[in-house]
């Protein structure tokens, strides 16, 4: 039978680097900027991470012994500077030196997937460590460590409070960045970036500033997701191409949220579950039929897309300069 | 102070000089950055890089071959992408185009003749990549659908159902793979000109060349694809039907894309996986667009990040590294050529502040 109790958790640890990734894409596209770079970047993020806590965990002979809070502190900060990186190599390309953004995003992608692959692939021979796989346990356990009281609550505590700390952060995150989008002054500077540059320019707001702190921020959320995905659902295991599309999945969802990010955080609840759907559905051994039900996320999307065309109203587009550089002294 | 002003036209040779300098820049950096990886001094590193490229007779026809692919991929795109649409979908009209060739050779391999056979393949995988693009096109015809978005779905549409044949057709059952196709009777592959496995691809690749450029270049659909590009409104009121161009223009773009699954699949590979296209369809994007859309000068920038894959495969080889090397390699070189746009668009200039220098 459809067991919910045990389906949810695993949706939620899906939908977690979907979460970080569509919000991070979602202010960056706010900013009128589309980074198809995204995949690339979680893909950077996870292995800075990884090699933060490998060199860190590599310093001791025991790596349980680790510093708890040092654990988590130096894989979340390289994570968040390697990600920060190719967010500045994304705002320097198309925003200073105004490059075509599909190219620089497409080329960003097949950068950052070749930078964790490699350094995934490489970094024990590059380090002279005497292991077999990067095996980042101890790191790993501090990421997945949950609230002491949740296996004592029933079903309760395994549908809500069964996750590591990044889960919530997630969720926190996509809140707060629809507050602030949508809320704040800060927000609607934002906006109006990516809806019309050269207005707000002439009211005052400065454009580059605000493509700059939105992408690199951006380009920051998404890496946690790389994080997530490596040190919390893969248990700290390395393996190349694990991540899979995951990235291009957290773009779908950017679109099927129609750039919101506090629908992002119910709608990445249900991607991850459309995910992993084909575990639970009952296909009589039949495997090639749970390829087909892998498309459903898509196509999903597919259709959001062409319906919010169809209907054509004003609040449920992209951002109108979506994907054009802004050049003050274009007329 | 720094300003910025757009320059009105570089002329060709200094704008190709830009280009060529940060080719040489990024090619300096790549060969840095090996070094600090692999200890060895940066010339060893390019010396090996060519040896992987053109070390052997047989190297060179996988380069040519590689270069063929990726040159017809780019060249399907580039008719779209002078529209301004964007299509990023390539990855799954290739792989649409190679299961159409794929189901032909496996359903009728042994049932008709093999000329007729290699020409249902040609029609299957040429309509079936038509198709792929087609509905996206016929979207943002009618609907203004964002393009980008919709075929980049398209892609892992079109894998999904790639997934689903191999397994319906494994080869054994429960392998998880097709295996070669028709090894036996060779039913659908193409032949080998001059004994010479991937000729015949290369060939065909070389006509489309000539083909596409006269297309663009020279006829009236070319023309109108030039003008929606430019301006749709312009084109509207010089009576082009703009969303006929667009739904016309998807649908070659789409059928070259499908040619290039039946090459891979006819006469490459001759099997189908799920990783057939092996991200070609984004790779021709860059390629086509460092070529600004040009199809003799996209031959040049496909040999460009063909020969850096297959140096740092060798590379990686070499040194026992990773084979993911090439794709940072292809990354550095893709951002100073993305990089390097701006100098030949823009122009900069240092005014004087205040009597001091800023710069």
């Amino acid at each position: 039978m459809f067991d919910i109790v045990s389906f949810i958790p695993r949706a939620v640890a899906q939908s977690v680097p979907l979460l970080f990734g569509s919000t991070g894409e979602i202010i960056t596209e706010k900013s009128g900027n589309l980074n198809l770079g995204i995949p690339g970047v979680m893909y950077v993020g996870a292995i800075s991470g990884v090699i933060g806590s490998f060199l860190y965990e590599r310093s001791f002979s025991d790596p349980s012994q680790i510093n708890a809070f040092l654990g988590v502190l130096i894989p979340l900060a390289c994570c968040l500077l390697g990600s920060l990186l190719m967010g500045l190599l994304y705002c320097f390309l198309t925003v200073t030196l105004r490059a075509n953004q599909n190219v620089t995003g497409l080329a960003m992608t097949t950068f950052g997937v070749g930078f964790g692959n490699f350094f995934g692939g490489s970094l024990i021979k590059l380090t002279g460590a005497a292991v077999p796989s990067i095996a980042l346990s101890a790191t790993s356990n501090l990421f997945r460590r949950s609230l002491p009281l949740a296996s004592g609550m029933g079903w309760f505590g395994k549908v809500f409070l069964s996750y590591g700390f990044l889960a919530y952060v997630a969720f926190v995150v996509a809140f707060a960045a629809s507050y602030v989008l949508e809320r704040t002054r800060v927000g609607l500077q934002l906006r109006a970036v990516g809806e019309d540059p050269a207005t707000a320019d002439a009211a005052g707001v400065n454009i580059t500033r605000y493509k700059y702190l939105a992408t690199c921020l951006g380009c920051m959320i998404a890496g946690l997701g790389g994080l997530y995905y490596v040190m919390d659902y893969a248990n700290g295991v390395w393996s190349n191409d694990a991540f899979g599309d995951r990235g291009w999945l957290a773009l779908a969802l950017v679109i099927f949220t129609i750039w919101r990010p506090k629908v992002s955080a119910a709608a990445s609840i249900l991607f991850g579950g459309l995910y992993i759907l084909y575990l639970y559905i009952p296909s009589g051994g039949n495997m090639a039929v749970k390829e087909l039900y892998k498309m459903i996320p898509y196509v999903v999307t597919i259709v959001v897309l062409v319906f919010s065309s169809m209907r054509n109203m004003r609040e449920n587009q992209p951002p109108e300069s979506l994907g054009l550089p802004y050049f003050r002294e274009d007329r | 102070m720094i300003h910025i002003t757009k320059r009105k036209e570089m002329p060709l040779p200094q704008a190709l000089a830009i280009r060529l300098l940060a080719i040489a820049l990024s090619l300096v950096v790549c060969g840095v950055i090996t070094a600090v990886m692999t200890g060895l001094n940066p010339l060893d590193v390019y010396g090996t890089m060519i040896k992987g490229a053109f070390g052997t007779q047989r190297k060179i026809w996988i380069l040519l071959q590689e270069i063929a692919i990726l040159l017809c991929v780019a060249l399907a795109l580039t008719p779209a992408f002078r529209m301004k649409f964007w299509n990023l979908g390539g990855e799954g009209q290739i792989l649409v185009g190679s299961l159409a060739s794929a189901a032909c050779m496996i359903c009728l391999g042994d049932k008709v003749p093999n000329a007729l056979l290699i020409l249902l393949m040609a029609v299957a995988s040429v309509a079936a990549g038509a198709v792929w693009a087609g509905i996206p096109a016929i979207f943002k015809a009618r609907w203004n659908t964002n393009e980008t978005l919709f075929t980049l779905m398209m892609n892992y549409v079109a894998t999904q159902l790639v997934a689903y044949f191999v397994i319906v057709w494994e080869v054994p059952k429960g392998s998880g793979n097709i295996g070669i196709i028709n090894q036996s009777t060779e039913a659908g592959w193409f032949p080998q000109l001059f004994g010479y496995k991937y000729l015949l691809n290369i060939i065909l690749v070389a006509l489309l060349t000539v083909a596409m450029h006269v297309y663009l270049t020279y006829s009236k659909h070319g023309y109108e694809i030039s003008v929606v590009g430019e301006s749709a409104s312009t084109a509207r009121y010089v009576g082009i039907k703009v969303d006929r161009v667009i739904v016309r223009t998807l649908l070659l773009s789409g059928a070259v894309c499908g040619f290039a699954g039946l090459l891979l699949v006819g006469g490459t590979s001759h099997t189908l996986t799920t990783t057939i296209a092996g991200g070609r369809g984004f790779t021709a994007v860059m390629v086509a667009w460092l070529a600004k859309f040009n199809p003799a000068i996209m031959a040049a920038s496909s040999f460009l990040l063909v020969f850096m894959g297959n140096g740092a495969g060798e590379i990686s080889t070499a040194y026992g590294l990773n084979h993911s090397f090439g794709d940072i390699l292809t990354g550095i070189i893709l951002f100073f050529i993305i990089g390097c746009e701006f100098f030949i668009s823009y122009k900069v200039h240092f005014a004087k502040k205040e009597g001091e220098r800023v710069v």
